[in-house]
């Protein structure tokens, strides 16, 4: 017979947690956000820095994958050419779901300074985006703040939630 | 005192600069005589093709020569005059001007340290012959030219687009494309990734890039009065809660606790 009497719903320190299925299954999506590397031009440095040991993206839960079916997350990093639109929806299609888009950087966001024939104007023409991140090319503090605003998005939805109509290629 | 007034309506469109067209000064054309090398190739030169035109530049030598030529002269460079690189190799539009492109082929000797840069005039619809088989890095020059002048070039190894996708339309680095792109140009991706029946949906590109709609909400969010996504202009703005207050096991930066050891960094 234990020596102390432990009554557990009226002490502080609850070896049990309650939650909701929602809040739990969002705890896991938003801190591990497996990205898929989209470095396309300069900003592409940053998101690599991003990554690197000085700003660390892995405690975060942000691992860079080389491969869209093991990503949640496309960080497009740099200008996108027409040329390329069609890979990157096509990269787009193949992430499974739940996925998220984050635009980095003017480039991506507007087509920035290219404002040229062979440049798209804007990432949100070809994939819907979720988060816009200004600069050219923001710095790796900023990715990581755009990430954790993408935490918080993902913490905001219900994981019930319809599977939006996709058009493949 | 008061000044006097001047219309303002149309300030931003109106051209401050009437020469707007800033005309480079030429480039002074020296006697070959000048330089005995250049003099020595050009005589060699001269006694085996009919060239057009030979003179100096910046101390280069720019030879013309008539198209039909230019895979022989160029070989004859490389053999006989040790000319043994060829650094560039492309096109300027003249169509405008003179219904031709200039067709360039800049070529460095190592052993006597020279440049030379053989030039010659083509139709807009001529053909060129290729000087692959004299120089291998004429390949991808020649397909760049096509590429962004569409000058044909004949017996080519693998003649075909090598910047713009294959299904392009128009050439860009002519004078007559608009730097926005052509109609092709502005709906390509839409048109090859959704279908052409999908440019509504996603509308025009916004070229201008200061443009930004202050009644969207679908895609703004206006600091300090953040209404729900897509919601009207001026509803009620929405409670935005703290970060990590939702999310368990992730614990608050909290400054007071913390410990700024280096100030420096
Ligand atoms: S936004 Fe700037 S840094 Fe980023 S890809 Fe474009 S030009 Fe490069």
């Amino acid at each position: 017979m234990a020596q102390h009497q432990v009554n557990y719903a009226a002490s502080g320190g609850l070896p049990v947690a309650l939650t909701t299925v929602d809040k739990l299954v969002n705890w896991g999506r938003s801190n591990s956000l497996w990205a898929l590397t989209y470095g396309l031009a300069c900003c592409a440095i940053e998101m690599m820095a991003s990554g690197a040991s000085r700003y660390d993206f892995d405690r975060f839960g942000v691992i860079f994958r080389a491969s869209p079916r093991q990503a949640d997350v496309m960080i497009v990093a740099g200008t996108l050419t027409k040329k390329h639109a069609e890979f990157i929806r096509r990269l787009y299609d193949q992430m499974a779901e739940p996925k998220w888009v984050i635009s980095m950087g003017s480039c991506a966001n507007t087509g920035g300074m290219f404002n040229t024939y062979a440049t798209v104007q804007g990432v949100d023409r070809v994939i819907p985006v979720d988060l816009y991140l200004p600069g050219c090319a923001p710095r790796p503090e900023t990715l990581q703040y755009a990430v954790m605003l993408l935490q918080k998005k993902i913490r905001k939805q219900t994981i019930f939630q319809k599977q939006k109509p996709k058009r493949l290629v | 005192m008061m000044r006097p007034y001047v219309p303002k309506d149309n300030v931003q469109k109106r051209s401050y600069y009437t020469d707007r067209f800033w005309v480079a000064p030429k480039i002074e054309e020296e006697d070959v005589s000048k330089d005995e090398v250049f003099a020595k190739d050009v005589e060699a030169l001269k006694s085996r093709f009919e060239i057009e035109k030979a003179f100096l530049q910046r101390g280069q030598l720019i030879v013309y020569i008539d198209p039909s030529l230019n895979l022989e002269v160029l070989r004859f460079f490389k053999e006989e005059l040790q000319y043994d690189m060829l650094m560039e190799l492309s096109a300027v539009d003249y169509l405008s001007r003179s219904g031709e492109f200039e067709v360039f082929y800049q070529l460095l000797s190592l052993s006597k340290r020279k440049r030379a840069r053989i030039k010659c005039l083509i139709k807009e619809d001529q053909a060129i012959e290729s000087v692959n088989p004299v120089f291998r890095s004429a390949d991808w020059s020649e397909r760049e030219m096509f590429d962004m002048f569409g000058i044909k070039v004949n017996n080519h190894p693998y003649f075909k687009r090598i910047l713009m996708p294959e299904d392009w339309v128009g050439y860009p680095l002519r004078k007559s494309y608009p730097l926005h792109g052509d109609e092709a140009a502005q709906w390509y991706e839409i048109d090859k990734i959704f279908g052409k029946e999908y440019r509504e949906v996603v509308g025009p590109e916004i070229r201008d890039a200061a443009w930004v709609d202050p009644k969207d909400t679908e895609n703004f969010a206006r600091y300090g009065h953040e209404v729900p996504k897509g919601a009207p202009y001026d509803s009620e703005p929405m409670e935005i809660e703290s970060f990590n207050e939702d999310a368990p096991l992730v614990e608050t930066f909290d400054l007071k606790k913390s410990k700024i050891v280096d100030r420096d960094r």
